[in-house]
């Protein structure tokens, strides 16, 4: 053995290393196919999204892989006769669950009231994510049209609106693909930044946080699947009952906010994009606060001025277009709320379902037929 | 260990082997010199104040002290000893002194105290080194007094209540709070190695068997960084032999040694910290709600602790191996053996190599002279589960370990009287190959069980979550 060895060893290694990423270069970065995982083969579906920052205790984490989330959940499980009215349930964190169990969400709460449409049972899908932004909310159901679905309810707030906010949300900010073609499929008025799509980033060592991202999610789904557990529920403060006296929400200022720096024409979009389907979009409750300077603010995001505003304008757009829309703002008990103004307890969630499910099978069972 | 600390621990090796590391007169100083140092750079911060720079400085002294014990007299007094021992205060000192030059990043996270504090602490070690090299011989009430100074030591920082004894008693020393005193304080990088190596050397000096070594050899062979935080716990004798081989720079060990690496790193790196997201653990151990996810938890440990573990073991032997020094082997299949007695033969080899030396063989000699009488089955119990107690306690001194220890002594033991019993029995069975293997097939997986089983009193801390754990296995929990 000598030097030659070692330098050969090492030249081999390096075409190895170099065919590899020529390889992961030439194939495709997405696809619309169905991901590998385990989920829904050797464990079940996620009930939500992968979401979560405490990955260790929660098993479960942030990633921005939408395939990757798709194949984790239930959703994409293999549909088995037509015996079930699908019904998908977009949203925020408030959809998703923060501080709540599966079975506590608004989509547990729903799928608990066993809700019959026909001769078939309404199954509600939780495909809502913790991050606020209407795009967002888009990008997830245009995704979401793969997964058969029959109905859509969407909960959504002001805070989900304005133009500035759309990226903010990171599942956003790194799917610009998917998020350029809604611009440019429904003339959006968002600008987008300049996507990173080098060659370098096509190779092992630009997709090493998405390989590494699929390769833990896939492990967590085993703990997941031993303890049911995607979330951790710790102390929290509650969501504030004092408010400043401040009249601004974000660049607004009364009286009147910009219309055209709120993205209405999200809810076109949606309704374009669904055709045929139902769609059910819900102005979610908020908290109301009657602390100090509740005069000026409802809570800790809205002012009152921007927020009467608001739903106005949400309910001139949604009969603009034709679109379902139910105002269920005061719907819930200021004191239902966990640690921000759209946050429910169980309880809460209950309340709120319970109101819903007259719209609900009004609009989504009375238009899909069933 | 991080995978970023390692490569430059591989960096050093390799400028080693083929820089400094050619000399063969200076490579035993160079080694024990790197030693010193990776010691201080790994050695993990510790919330009592300047404790991480003094426990590698503890290290070095007890080390020292330990060969004064072993070392004949003339040993002491040479020329050659007393510039090793200069040079090891002078490398402490030195290292004090990267707090005034704005290097002490390079050592770790490590912040060297006062150069004051430095001075009068080593000069009360060198105190304690004189008297010892003064009155000490290698006779067996000295050596026995190591013994028994290097037990405490170890039972001390291995126990948590007198950790946290100890915690507090430093903590009152450098006038830090006393309330946020916590057994984990006290975490001294390699002590559990470190003790086992010395009470070998002590041990063997008692019987005669240590060969006389230079305080430079014995240093490198005590604090050999490679093996250092997480064994193997090699011979002295061999290990010297290694070190006064000539090092060739692209000899076959060269490859043998990137081989060890890289498996070891895929081990521990890939496979270990991957099954770490999924193996049983404390917190996870009290949610269990699926019976099959259970058993896939308690397996994904069983393979965690392999291969972290083994892992562990490949890197050693492959930064050992780019000195020039092959450190034994600690695992060879142990899940693929086919029964408990052979397991224990190839699971952590040097560690049941050293208790088999100082403890089990002794012991049970000393059975079966004091007590003629006693049947076998009675000393294959009584010896068996000692051993295995006190392996479990080696980990630590918690009820938990103890259990574990219980666990694999009464398997062996169990295995032991099964195997006298049936082998005549089953005498036929050798002509009948297929049925031979089938049979071992069935007790390697039956071997494996009791051993992924056993993990579970070594994995939790406390005995009714692991109690929780078999219920929810075996489908007896609500």
């Amino acid at each position: 053995m000598d030097f030659k060895f070692f330098r050969n060893v090492i030249l081999k290694a390096l075409v190895l290393f170099l065919v590899l990423n020529a390889i992961l270069i030439a194939l495709p970065t997405a696809s619309s196919a169905h991901q590998p995982s385990l989920y829904n083969s050797l464990v079940p579906g996620r009930e939500r999204f992968p979401f979560g920052e405490t990955p260790q205790q929660a098993y479960n984490f942030s990633l921005y892989d939408l395939e990757a989330m798709f194949a984790s959940h239930e959703v994409s499980a293999p549909v088995r006769g037509d015996t079930t009215v699908r019904v998908f349930v977009l949203g925020d964190s408030s959809a998703w669950g923060t501080l709540l169990t599966n079975e506590e969400t608004l989509t547990g709460q729903l799928n608990a009231l066993n809700l019959q449409c026909g001769q078939k049972q309404m199954q509600f899908f939780n495909l809502g994510y913790p991050t606020i932004s209407v795009s967002k909310d888009l990008m997830l159901l245009q995704r979401a049209l793969q997964e058969q679905p029959d109905a859509i309810l969407w909960p959504t707030t002001l805070e989900a609106f304005p133009l500035d906010k759309q990226l903010a949300s990171p599942l956003a900010a790194n799917n610009l693909k998917q998020i350029e073609t809604l611009v440019n499929q429904f003339n959006l008025p968002l600008v987008l930044p300049a996507e990173n799509n080098s060659l370098w980033q096509r190779t092992l060592w630009g997709r090493r946080r998405a390989i590494a991202d699929w390769i833990r999610l896939q492990l967590y789904a085993i703990p997941y699947a031993a303890t049911g557990i995607d979330q951790i529920y710790p102390h929290f403060t509650p969501a504030a009952w004092d408010l400043e006296a401040d009249e601004s929400f974000y660049q607004f200022n009364p009286p009147e906010m910009e219309r055209n720096q709120l993205l209405y024409q999200a809810l076109p979009a949606a309704s374009d994009m669904l055709g045929q389907l139902p769609l059910l979009v819900v102005n979610e409750p908020i908290m109301i606060s009657a602390g100090e300077n509740s005069d000026v603010r409802y809570n800790y995001f809205y002012p009152r001025w921007a927020y009467d505003q608001y739903r106005q304008d949400l309910a001139q757009a949604a009969a603009q277009h034709n679109i379902a829309l139910v105002d269920a703002w005061d719907w819930v008990d200021a004191h239902q709320f966990t640690n921000s103004a759209i946050h429910l307890t169980p309880a809460g969630e209950l309340v709120f379902a319970q109101r819903l499910v007259g719209n609900v099978m009004q609009t989504l069972c009375r238009e899909s037929g069933n | 260990m991080l995978l970023t600390d390692l490569l430059i621990l591989i960096l050093v090796t390799l400028v080693l082997r083929f820089g400094l590391g050619l000399r063969p007169r200076s490579r035993g100083l160079i080694l024990m010199l790197a030693s010193i140092l990776v010691i201080f750079w790994l050695q993990p911060v510790t919330s009592i104040r300047f404790l991480d720079f003094w426990m590698p400085v503890a290290t070095l002294f007890i080390t020292i002290g330990s060969w004064l014990l072993t070392a004949e007299p003339d040993q002491k007094k040479s020329r050659s000893n007393l510039i090793t021992l200069t040079l090891v205060t002078l490398t402490i000192l030195l290292i004090a002194l990267t707090r005034y030059l704005g290097l002490s990043e390079l050592i770790g996270s490590l912040k060297p105290p006062q150069f004051g504090q430095v001075l009068i602490g080593t000069a009360i070690l060198l105190v304690f080194v004189i008297l010892i090299a003064r009155f000490s011989s290698a006779k067996k009430a000295w050596l026995m007094i190591g013994i028994i100074f290097l037990l405490t030591l170890f039972v001390i920082l291995k126990t948590p209540p007198l950790a946290l004894a100890g915690s507090t008693f430093l903590r009152s020393l450098v006038g830090q709070s006393l309330a946020s005193a916590s057994p984990l304080d006290i975490r001294w990088l390699g002590f559990s190695y470190v003790a086992f190596r010395l009470i070998h050397t002590l041990r063997d000096r008692m019987s005669g068997r240590m060969p006389q070594v230079s305080l430079q050899d014995y240093l490198t062979y005590v604090i050999f960084f490679p093996a250092f935080s997480a064994g193997p716990i090699d011979r002295l004798p061999r290990f010297i032999k290694d070190l006064q081989e000539p090092l060739l720079p692209f000899s076959p060990q060269l490859g043998q040694a990137f081989y060890r690496l890289t498996v070891g790193i895929f081990k521990k790196f890939a496979l270990a910290d991957s099954l770490a997201l999924l193996a049983l653990n404390a917190q996870n151990a009290s949610q269990l709600q699926s019976t099959g996810f259970s058993w896939l938890m308690v397996y994904a440990y069983a393979f965690l602790i392999y291969f972290d573990f083994s892992g562990y073991t490949d890197i050693a032997i492959g930064l050992g191996q780019l000195l020039g020094i092959t450190l034994p082997d600690n695992f060879n299949r142990p899940y693929l053996k086919p029964n408990l007695t052979q397991f224990w033969n190839n699971w952590h080899i040097t560690l049941t190599q050293w208790f088999r030396a100082y403890f089990f063989n002794p012991f049970t000699r000393s059975l079966r002279s004091k007590y003629r009488g006693l049947n076998v089955g009675w000393i294959v119990l009584i010896t068996q589960l000692s051993t295995m107690i006190l392996i479990g306690l080696w980990h630590g001194v918690a009820w938990n370990f103890v259990l574990w220890g219980l666990w694999h002594g009464l398997g062996l033991f169990v295995n032991n009287r099964f195997s006298d019993w049936v082998k005549p029995r089953l005498s036929r069975l050798q002509t009948h190959t297929r049925m031979q293997r089938s049979l071992d097939a069935f007790n390697t997986v039956l071997t494996f069980h009791f051993v992924a089983l056993g993990w579970i009193w070594f994995a939790l801390p406390s005995v009714p979550l692991s109690l929780n754990v078999f219920t929810r296995l075996f489908g007896l929990g609500s």
